[in-house]
């Protein structure tokens, strides 16, 4: 635990808080030139952000001491989860305090918050926000499991640094099993994030909504920290599976230098990231609300075929 | 091109994988001209898995059952369903009798019974293919499990060639594929059968103006009709 | 006065019976009875919380042979690691409900008298704790049925409602199906002992007992269904969901806490260390019962909108659970893979106790909720966050420990039974290997269906606004109930951020039952990184991801929080409609309902809207009334035809009954004629 390993941790955190929203815009950016139209460009949710952070707070009278703790809690979370993922380099003092199963558990405090908080000021929209939430959330974690199953299986460890360091040193094997797991891994993320099939994060209409129903009264501050925590998730869970599965580029020594050219190509893989996710959006659209238990049983399925295959063809 | 045993056996293993997700797909997909693509798509990753096994086992005859698995299984019969559900104006969606869950769960159970099933073969084998025959099992009882749980005539018909593209496979990763005689009749005789089976579906279309198999329960006798 | 800790153990048992004989002297003082009974119940608690602390630290097992009990059959106690362990378990949540009792059974309207529930309670833990210290079968049975009979008066203490004597007896002639097995499994264990025929009935015979395989199987499974019975695993679980809500608050918290847990002793005593050996299908029952029950218990919970039936369906999942870290043990140490049957036991009892603190926890705080509104039915809750903070706030932790959530106990046991799973694909059976993994995300679901149950039971119980119709004065509980709430709330966070400490001090069980230890592997770098099998493997810190929150929480707090003059107060944005009201929110039936849909096929249910329309125009209705029932289909299917069929039965039998003397005389005359004949 040299000194170098605190600055890298440092700088990989502050790394997740300021480029999370420029990741959301480039999102953004890439489906408006998908649907042809003009994009307000990258930088458009630095200027939401700041604008939220300048409005007032408006709280209902009823409003408990869950309702506005949760944006801390939220955002707490996600920087502390940004700490423990290798995005930059194995080389974190915290990645050891936690594996991908306490990361997991870490959002998933995050989401009980929130879903609290949506029932908290006791209108309609914001319970139909967290029963949707929870429900989705109780079948994406069996997926989400056999996924990280499947990767701990192949690399004998539950602990991220560890699985990069594995992939590092092995040969490159294309395996079915992390395909499947791989594939999977991409539709829990995009139920896990909010992203369409699953919910449609740009919608108004508030019979349609999973996660904006949760925060529909929130405002000012809280809704800047709340919206900057659901871009801090997509980014996260991107580089979560990154690591997962397409570690090359991560620093494995504790050094400096090496951090240049792990920015870069993090930098690409995130923009391929946005390409993939993009192109799965458009291509797809909203499903029914009874319609995701089927989509995240496939993706359960395919978790499930990856877990299989690696002892039945290996 | 100097391929190892290695990347060999490992490129199999990943066409397998991928004609169990057909097999899949085809359990939970809902339209017919879904089902018609995912079989010709199965189709197609068994040819190329035939192509590779024959190159690297270097048995000729091989390739010869690719080009007629690709020939036919690829092109033909879906062209030919393609035209039936056309001309005969079938509903587009499948319904099915069990929910889509429920059997995707038994597919997993497939997977897992035939791997315990194939278990003394696999210790015994020495073929480079010998880890897909669980896979190949798997996939021929899908098939059946898709003519059982369906509703429709033409998806019933689809299992069965579904069947037989997985015994085909079994085959392949059994033993390096039949005697080319045996495949060329197992052709021939699957192309007679889908011929007939165009005619039989025109006859039941007229007959009933459906091709619902639950309507042809009424053929059976029953004293307490009429 | 030599301070071993039988001794500290035995006196406390004798403390709590003597509680309950002197506690009617005071009948005539209500506040004096419940003080002086709950305080030497709270010592006796402490003394065996201290005593079994002792007896795992030194791992010294004492007997002691008891004067009570018939001539020539002597009751015989033992205090080992294992029997240590469980009193601590015992010990710790008997001494906050004592506490919280305090307060709480003073709430209970003033007509009703308490002698009844005082004695009993002391009874209840009495004999728990002598399940316990038991080391004969004698002595077992003895104080089993002494718990089962002193819970029953418990569940039957507000007995003017007809529901609260219905539930009492199935819960009576339920723990006695399951009383009647154990005994027939010790029986057999018994039979085979050798030495003379009246020594027989002690443990220690048994263990050193050459058991045949088949004999072996029929004793375990008779004394796996009678502790299931107890323990409340589908199928015979249906007992808990009638009489735990029916009884008082604080003596479900103990039924819930720690006398299943006394079945789960019963288990591992029985089949760790009298039948040591045995063959791997075994473990894979106990995995497969606690894994059903883990899942239908928590789906069961979903479907309700009673606050304490919701919290007695998730005892059965979080049995399950045990169960579950229990069952992989056996199946790792009959596939002699020491350190991870370590590990799946070390999860086991791990859950084991943090299911009693923060199961207490929730049942105290149901108590407490009960106790200042009226009221068990979520439906008419809501909104009590502003009233009663500290009950709010320590049940929040509760659900955060149930709900598996870090830095609290609850994920702590959940992450290591992950890990056990994922040790699995060392075992050599290549069947095995494929299905357990199927079993970590039956895991991975029920926590996440707990975690949706318990924001359920948050969320419409203390959030939002009142739903009921009439509302009573609400105001937060006295000290004691809020001090017995309290020192439950941070027993959970202490087991959650310190397990190695934890670990360490228990590990003794698994080198005595299965011959190894995870404490060497588990704490290797130090006191505060969970390593259990290596380090490249896994590792948890709970104590610096608890101080990681704390700290950035704090800081974006910190750096971010609101300036106190831009907050504004304003009504609830009502989306343009101005006559809402409290009705319109979420309910429990309602946040339940996907999850219904989704999982609905595996109950019966019988939904139904009827819509009375206006007068003037049929698009407007003027009534709507829902219909919702759900009901257990293992009633019909398993429960109904046993009953059926012992109705036929005895009706049979009572053709015997013919009404006349000839006939009864015949009876004797055959019988006479046949023991002429047959032992002559």
């Amino acid at each position: 635990m040299s000194m170098d390993s605190f600055i890298i941790e440092a700088l990989q955190v502050l790394l997740v808080i300021g480029l999370a929203p420029a990741f959301a815009g480039w999102v953004r950016t890439l489906k408006c030139w998908f649907q042809g139209r003009s994009t307000p460009g990258l930088f458009q949710p630095y200027r939401d952000l700041f604008k939220l952070f300048s409005k007032e707070v408006v709280l209902a009278y009823n409003a408990s001491w869950i309702f506005r703790f949760t944006p801390y809690l939220l955002f707490g979370t996600a920087v502390l989860a940004g700490g423990i993922i290798p995005i930059l380099s194995i080389d974190l003092p915290l990645a050891a305090t936690a594996d991908v199963i306490v990361l997991i558990s870490l959002f998933a405090i995050a989401r009980f918050f929130l879903a609290l908080s949506g029932m908290d000021i006791g209108t309609a929209f914001g319970g139909m926000g967290s029963s949707r939430e929870m429900m989705i959330a109780s079948l994406a974690e069996p997926a989400m499991l056999m996924a990280i199953f499947t990767v701990s299986l192949v690399n004998k460890s539950t602990s991220l640094a560890e699985i990069v360091q594995v992939i590092y040193s092995g040969q490159l094997i294309l395996r079915p099993s992390i395909t499947f797991a791989l594939i999977a891994f991409i539709l829990i993320i995009l139920a896990e994030t909010g992203r369409i099939p699953v919910d449609n994060p740009a919608t108004h209409l508030e019979l349609t909504m999973i996660h904006e129903a949760m925060i529909l009264e929130y405002s000012g501050r809280h809704l800047a920290l709340i919206e900057w925590t659901s871009m801090m998730k997509l980014y996260l869970f991107v580089c979560l599976c990154i690591a997962a599965f397409a570690p090359w580029g991560i620093a494995v020594k504790g050094s400096l230098a090496a951090l240049p050219a792990a920015f870069g190509f993090m930098v690409a893989k995130l923009g391929v990231a946005g390409l993939i996710i993009v192109l799965i959006e458009t291509g797809l659209a909203k499903m029914r609300l009874f319609r995701v238990p089927e989509y995240l049983g496939v993706a359960f399925l395919l978790a499930t075929l990856g877990m299989l295959s690696f002892f039945i063809l290996d | 091109m100097e391929i190892t045993l290695e990347t060999a056996s490992q490129v199999i293993d990943f066409l397998a994988a991928l004609v169990l997700i057909t097999s899949f797909a085809m359990l939970a997909q809902r339209r017919i001209y879904g089902l018609i693509h995912l079989f010709a798509w199965q189709g197609l990753f068994l040819a190329i898995n035939t192509a590779f096994v024959g190159y690297m086992a270097d048995k000729s005859h091989l390739f010869i059952s690719a080009g007629l698995t690709l020939g036919l299984k690829v092109f033909l019969l879906p062209y030919i369903f393609y035209i039936l559900v056309h001309r005969l104006n079938i509903r587009k969606e499948v319904e099915n009798m069990v929910n889509i869950p429920t059997l995707m769960f038994i597919g997993i159970a497939l997977v897992i019974l035939s791997y315990y099933v194939t278990a003394p073969v696999r210790e015994l084998s020495t073929l480079m293919t010998r880890s897909t025959l669980t896979f190949a099992l798997a996939t021929v009882m899908m098939g059946l499990l898709m003519m059982i749980t369906r509703r429709n005539a033409v998806t019933q018909v689809i299992g069965f060639l579904a069947m037989e593209n997985s015994l085909f496979f079994a085959a392949t990763s059994a033993t390096y594929g039949m005697p080319l005689v045996v495949e060329l009749g197992v052709a021939l005789d699957i192309l007679i059968a889908a011929f007939i089976f165009g005619i039989f579906f025109f006859h039941i279309n007229t007959t009933f103006d459906s091709l619902d198999v639950d309507r042809m329960a009424k053929l059976k006798e029953d004293e307490m009709d009429e | 006065m030599n301070y071993d800790p039988i001794t500290i153990a035995l006196s406390s048992v004798v403390l709590l019976l003597g509680t309950a004989l002197i506690a009617p002297l005071f009948r005539r003082s209500r506040n004096t009875l419940i003080n002086i009974s709950f305080i030497l119940a709270s010592i006796a608690s402490f003394c065996v919380v201290a005593a079994g602390y002792y007896a795992v630290e030194t791992a010294v097992v004492s007997t002691a042979t008891l004067p009570i009990g018939l001539p020539g059959l002597p009751f015989h106690i033992r205090l080992d690691a294992l029997a240590g362990f469980f009193l601590v378990v015992v010990g710790l949540l008997s001494f906050f409900v004592s506490i919280y009792s305090i307060g709480y059974v003073k709430g209970y309207a003033g007509h009703r008298s308490v002698t009844s529930l005082v004695v009993f309670y002391c009874l209840f833990i009495a004999g728990m704790l002598m399940v316990v210290l038991a080391d004969d079968a004698f002595c077992f049975l003895v104080a089993w049925e002494l718990m089962a009979a002193a819970s029953y008066f418990l569940v039957m203490f507000e007995n003017e409602r007809a529901e609260n004597r219905k539930a009492a007896l199935l819960y009576l002639v339920v723990a006695h199906v399951g009383a009647i097995a154990i005994l027939f499994a010790f029986g057999i264990l018994a039979g085979f002992s050798s030495g003379d025929v009246f020594s027989g009935y002690t443990f220690d015979a048994m263990r050193k007992a050459e058991i045949p395989v088949y004999w072996a199987t029929a004793a375990f499974f008779l004394s796996f269904l009678g502790f299931c019975a107890k323990a409340g695993v589908i199928p015979l679980h249906v007992w808990l969901p009638e009489a735990h809500p029916a009884a008082p608050s604080n003596v479900s918290a103990l039924m819930s806490g720690v006398m299943l847990k006394t079945a789960i002793y019963g288990i591992i005593r029985v089949t760790f260390d009298i039948i040591h050996v045995f063959p791997w299908w075994w473990g894979s029952i106990v995995l497969t019962l606690g894994l059903i029950s883990m899942v239908m218990g928590v789906l069961y919970a979903l479907m309700q909108h009673d606050l304490k039936k919701l919290l007695a369906y998730h005892s059965v999942e979080n049995i399950g659970i045990i169960l579950v870290g229990i069952g992989l043990s056996m199946i790792f140490i009959s596939f002699k893979l020491p350190l991870l049957a370590a590990l799946g036991l070390i999860a086991g009892l791990y859950h084991t106790i943090n299911h009693a603190v923060f199961k207490g926890l929730l049942f105290m705080g149901a108590g407490a909720v009960l106790h200042a509104t009226g009221e068990r039915n979520m439906e008419e809750m809501g909104g009590l966050i502003h009233k009663m903070p500290w009950t709010a706030a320590m049940f929040l932790v509760a659900c955060l420990s149930i709900s598996a959530l870090p830095p609290f106990n609850g994920f702590v046991s959940e992450w290591l039974t992950f890990q056990a799973f994922l040790l699995s694909p060392a075992l050599p059976n290549r069947i095995l290997i494929l299905l357990i993994p199927l079993g970590a995300a039956l895991l991975a679901l029920s926590g996440a269906l707990a975690a949706a149950c318990f924001v359920k039971a948050f969320g419409v119980t203390f959030l939002g606004h009142w739903r009921g119709h009439h509302r009573p004065h609400v105001h937060e509980v006295d000290w004691t109930m809020r001090a017995g709430m309290v020192m439950a709330g941070v027993t959970c966070l202490l087991l959650g951020i310190l397990p190695t400490i934890f670990i360490d001090w228990v590990d003794v069980i698994a080198e005595q039952f299965v011959g190894s230890t995870i404490s060497l592997s588990a704490s290797q770098y130090g006191w505060m990184w969970l390593t259990p099998v290596s380090y490249e493997r896994a590792s948890y810190s709970g104590i610096i991801v608890f101080i990681g929150i704390l700290v950035v929480v704090a800081a974006a707090y910190a750096l971010l929080h609101v300036k106190p003059g831009m907050i504004r107060r304003s009504h609830i944005w009502d989306c343009g409609f101005q006559k809402i009201n409290s009705r319109m929110q979420y309910n429990a039936t309602s946040f339940a309902q996907p999850i219904r849909r989704i999982f609905g096929f595996l109950f019966r249910i019988r939904e139904s809207v009827e819509q009375a329309p206006h007068a003037g125009h049929k698009a407007f209705p003027k009534k709507i009334t829902y219909y919702l029932s759900v009901k257990d289909r293992i009633w019909k299917w398993l429960y109904k035809p046993i009953v059926d069929s012992s109705f036929w039965l005895s009706r049979q039998a009572g053709r015997l009954q013919q009404g006349r003397i000839q006939t009864y005389l015949l009876y004797s005359f055959i019988t006479i004629l046949a023991l002429l004949v047959f032992l002559r």
